[in-house]
C-alpha cells in the first residue's frame, strides 16, 4: 500500500513539472536574441542595380495561405523565367504573425516575406523589413503603383514594401437569385436601404437553405474588411489620420449597424453568420445560397456556377468604396541576398508578372496604368474592381490587429453588441477601441 | 612501513571513489543535459522575459520588473479566464473521473462485449487533441457539419451561446479522454486483490456497500493519480478552445493558457506580460499540486 502510494504521488509531481515545462516552453517558444534584433526601424538600406541580380540564387519567401493562389502563380512565372529560384511557403492565416515573430527574433526571417497591408506599418516600424527607396524612386512607374500599400510601407519617409496582392472587398451579388427575386440582376443597390431591401426580397422567396446576405460577425478582419467601405462611402472616417483614435461610433457608423442589425432582425442573414469566425466566411456565397455579400475580389474567380455582379460597397446614402487590403511584401531585415530579392520585386512590379500572371488569373492589378488591360477588358466587373481600386482606402494605425483583428478585440464586441445585441452600448465600445488604438 | 601501506590503502580507496562517482555523473549526464536544455533554460528565460519589456517583434528591451506582473493582472480578459478555467477545471475533472471509473468497472465484469468495449472506448485516445478538434468543428459547423440541418430547423448551434460553446467542448474532451481514464482506473481496478471481494461477498455486503468500503479505499492511489492529471491537464486547456470557439462567443471561453497566446501573439504581441502570466500559472499549479498530494496523503494515513 505504502508503496504504491508513494509512486503515485512522484507521479503526479513529475506530471504536474512537466506539465508546467510544457507551458513554460509554449511561452518561450519564441525566445528572442537580443542582439540581432533591430528595433528603431534603423535598417540597412539596399543597394542593387534597377533591375538586381540574377545569378542562380535560391530565395525564400512566406506569404499566409489566404494569397495562396496568386504566391504560387507569381512564383512559377518567375522561377520558370529566372536564373534564380523562389521558394515559397505557405503558413495557415492566424499562425502568420506568430511565425514571423519568431523569426524575426531569432534573426530567422526567410528573404522575403509578405504581409497583411494592415500590419505593415508596425512591422516597418520595427525594422523587420529593410529599405527600398532607392529602388522604388528608381522605377519609372512608381507613380502607379497603388497608394494605400506604398503609404503603410513608409516610414520617415522611407519605402520598405511594395503590394504584392491586392484584396479588395467588392459588393457582390447572385444575378439568378436577383432574376427569381424579381431584382434587376444588371444593377447592384445603390445604397445600404436598397441592399436591405433586396435582402429581405431574395429571403421572402422562402428557398431552403437560401439568404439574402452573409457576413463573419465572429471575424474582426472579414468585418473590418467588408464593412470600414460603407463608412468611407459616405466620405466619413474610421480613425483619425495618426491611427490612435476610433470614430467606429459616428452617425454614418452607426447607420451600418443598424441596416445590419434590420437584416439580421429579419432573418435575412445566413444564420451561421453570428459564429463565424473566418473560415467558411465566403462559402455561403460560393455555393450559390446567399443572394448578395460583401466579398473578397480575389474569390471572383471562384464564383462558378452562377452568375455574379460587381460593384463597389455603398454607405447609407450611397457612394462606393472599398477596403484596399490584401499583402505588401518585402525585402526582411535578416536577408543577405538583398540584390536578388530585388531582382524579383522588380519582375513582380513589371507588366510582364501584372498583365500576364496576375490580371490573366482575374486578379487585380497593383498598377493603375494597367487597369484597363487586355483580360481585364474581356470582362466588364474586372474594370469595375480596378477602378473601385482607386476609391479606396487602407486605415493606417500600430495598433491594428490588437483593435480590430484580433478574436478578443474590442471591434468584436462593439460590432456583436451592435447587431446582435440592442445597440445601447455602440459609443462605450467605441471607447474601448480607441484605448487600446492609443496605446 | 605500516603508515606507508595505510597512506597507500587511503590513496586507493579515495582514487576509487572519484572514479565510482565521475561515472555516476557520466550516466547522469544524458538525462542532466536533457532536463538542463528543455526545462531549466527555457525556466530561466521564461523568468527572465517575465521581468522584462520584451515586444514579439523587437525582442529583449530591458528590466521593468513590476510592470508586466501588474499589466497582466490588468488585462481585461485576466480574471475572467481564470474564473473560466476553473469552472472548466472543475465540470472536466468531475466528468471525466467518474465517467472514467464508470467505464473502467464496465468493462472489467468478464463479458462477450468486453474486448469490443474497452477498444472503442480507448480509440479516440489515439487521436491527437488537436485532430480530434477539428474533427467536431467540422462536425459543429452549422455551414459544413452532418448536424447543419438540425441545427437550422432549431436555429440553435453548438458553439452558438456560451453555455452551448462549454458543453460542446467538454463533450469533445470526454469524448477524447474518458477512454484513457479508463485504462488507468482498470489497472488500479486490477490490483485489488479478488480475495477480498470473495471475503467481502461470504459477508453478505451489497454491490454499494463493496463499491464503498473497499473498491474507492483501495482504489485511492489511482484517483489521486487521475485528480492530478485531470485538474493539471485542464487548467492547461489551450487546443479545443483555441480550434473550437477561439475563446468565444463574445470572450466567454478564454482560458488562461489562450490569453497568454493571444497576448503574445495575436494583436498585443508582448511577450513580457505573456511570460508573467505563465509565471503565475506555473505558481499556481505548484500551490494546486502540493495542496492535492497532501490532501490524498493525509486521508490516506488516516
Amino acid at each position: 500500500m505504502r508503496i504504491t502510494r508513494t509512486r503515485s504521488t512522484g507521479r503526479g509531481l513529475i506530471t504536474g513539472l512537466v506539465t508546467a515545462g510544457l507551458l513554460v516552453s509554449l511561452a518561450a517558444c519564441t525566445s528572442a536574441k537580443d542582439d540581432d534584433t533591430t528595433s528603431g526601424g534603423a535598417s540597412a538600406a539596399v543597394t542593387a542595380g534597377t533591375d538586381g541580380t540574377d545569378d542562380g540564387s535560391t530565395l525564400t519567401l512566406w506569404t499566409r495561405a489566404p494569397l495562396e493562389k496568386q504566391a504560387n502563380l507569381l512564383v512559377d512565372a518567375y522561377n520558370a523565367s529566372h536564373e534564380n529560384q523562389v521558394e515559397l511557403t505557405v503558413v495557415p492565416n492566424d499562425d502568420y504573425v506568430a511565425k514571423v515573430g519568431a523569426a524575426a527574433g531569432s534573426g530567422g526571417l526567410p528573404d522575403l516575406f509578405a504581409a497583411d497591408i494592415v500590419y505593415v506599418p508596425n512591422w516597418v516600424k520595427q525594422g523587420l523589413f529593410q529599405d527600398l527607396t532607392a529602388q522604388i524612386d528608381a522605377l519609372n512607374y512608381k507613380d502607379t503603383i497603388n497608394k494605400g500599400h506604398l503609404a503603410a510601407g513608409t516610414q520617415d519617409g522611407k519605402e520598405h514594401v511594395l503590394p504584392f496582392v491586392l484584396d479588395l472587398s467588392m459588393l457582390f451579388w447572385n444575378k439568378d437569385l436577383y432574376k427569381e427575386a424579381g431584382l434587376d440582376p444588371e444593377k447592384g443597390p445603390a445604397d445600404l436601404t436598397e441592399y436591405v431591401a433586396n435582402a429581405k426580397a431574395i429571403q421572402a422567396l422562402n428557398k431552403p437553405d437560401t439568404y439574402g446576405t452573409a457576413t463573419g460577425l465572429n471575424c474582426g478582419g472579414c468585418l473590418v474588411f467588408t464593412w470600414f467601405p460603407s463608412v468611407w462611402a459616405d466620405g466619413d472616417q474610421v480613425m483619425n489620420p495618426e491611427g490612435t483614435e476610433s470614430l467606429l461610433a459616428s452617425d454614418t457608423a452607426t447607420s451600418v449597424y443598424s441596416a445590419w442589425k434590420d437584416m439580421w432582425d429579419a432573418g435575412a442573414v445566413l444564420p451561421s453568420s453570428k459564429d463565424e469566425a473566418g473560415p467558411t466566411w465566403t462559402a455561403g456565397f460560393t455555393e450559390g445560397k446567399v443572394g448578395q455579400m460583401l466579398y473578397p475580389a480575389t474569390l471572383l474567380s471562384s464564383t462558378t456556377g452562377f452568375d455574379v455582379g460587381v460593384a463597389g460597397i455603398p454607405g447609407p446614402k450611397g457612394g462606393a468604396s472599398t477596403f484596399v487590403g490584401g499583402d505588401g511584401i518585402g525585402v526582411s531585415k535578416d536577408s543577405t541576398k538583398a540584390s536578388q530579392a530585388w531582382n524579383f520585386l522588380s519582375w513582380m512590379m513589371s507588366e510582364d508578372a501584372q498583365v500576364e500572371v496576375l490580371a490573366k488569373d482575374n486578379d487585380v492589378v497593383s498598377r493603375s496604368d494597367l487597369a484597363d488591360n487586355v483580360y481585364a477588358q474581356k470582362d466588364p466587373r474586372l474594370v469595375t474592381i480596378n477602378t473601385v481600386a482607386g476609391q479606396g482606402d487602407t486605415p493606417v494605425s500600430l495598433n491594428f490587429q490588437q483593435a480590430f483583428n484580433a478574436p478578443n478585440s474590442p471591434w468584436l464586441t462593439l460590432v456583436r453588441n451592435a447587431v446582435l445585441g440592442d445597440g445601447s452600448s455602440v459609443d462605450p465600445d467605441n471607447d474601448e477601441i480607441t484605448a487600446v488604438l492609443s496605446q | 612501513m605500516t603508515l606507508q601501506t595505510a597512506r597507500l590503502a587511503v590513496a586507493t580507496s579515495n582514487k576509487r571513489t572519484t572514479v565510482s562517482r565521475l561515472r555516476g555523473w557520466v550516466y547522469a549526464a544524458p538525462t542532466a543535459l536533457f532536463v538542463i536544455v528543455l526545462f531549466v533554460l527555457p525556466l530561466i528565460l521564461v523568468f527572465r522575459m517575465s521581468a522584462s519589456q520584451w515586444p514579439l517583434l523587437a525582442g529583449d528591451q530591458g528590466i521593468n520588473l513590476p510592470d508586466n506582473y501588474v499589466n497582466a493582472v490588468d488585462n481585461r480578459f485576466f480574471w475572467d479566464s481564470v474564473r473560466f478555467t476553473l469552472k472548466y477545471t472543475v465540470l472536466a475533472t468531475i466528468l471525466l473521473i467518474t465517467l472514467g471509473l464508470g467505464l473502467a468497472m464496465l468493462v472489467q465484469e468478464s463479458s462477450r462485449w468486453k474486448g469490443f468495449l474497452r477498444t472503442s472506448f480507448l480509440v479516440p485516445s489515439a487521436l491527437g487533441l488537436a485532430s480530434a478538434s477539428l474533427l467536431f468543428y467540422v462536425l459543429y459547423s452549422p455551414l459544413a457539419g452532418p448536424f447543419a440541418p438540425i441545427m437550422n430547423h432549431f436555429g440553435w448551434t453548438f458553439l452558438g451561446t456560451p453555455n452551448a460553446a462549454l458543453a460542446s467542448t467538454l463533450f469533445l474532451i470526454v469524448w477524447r479522454y474518458a477512454g484513457f481514464y479508463m485504462l488507468l482506473m482498470l489497472v488500479g481496478l486490477q490490483a485489488i486483490p479478488s480475495e477480498i471481494y470473495e471475503a467481502a461477498r461470504m459477508d453478505g455486503a451489497s454491490r454499494w456497500h463493496t463499491f464503498r468500503s473497499i473498491t474507492i479505499p483501495l482504489l485511492k492511489p489511482t484517483l489521486a493519480l487521475t485528480t492530478i492529471l485531470c485538474v493539471t491537464g485542464s487548467l492547461l486547456a489551450f487546443e479545443q478552445f483555441y480550434i473550437l470557439t477561439k475563446g468565444g462567443p463574445d470572450n466567454s471561453t478564454i482560458t488562461v493558457v489562450e490569453l497568454i497566446y493571444s497576448v503574445a501573439f495575436q494583436g498585443q504581441n508582448d511577450l513580457g506580460v505573456a511570460a508573467a502570466i505563465s509565471v503565475m500559472v506555473l505558481a499556481a499549479l505548484v500551490v494546486i499540486n502540493v495542496v492535492q498530494l497532501r490532501a490524498f496523503r493525509g486521508s490516506g494515513e488516516n
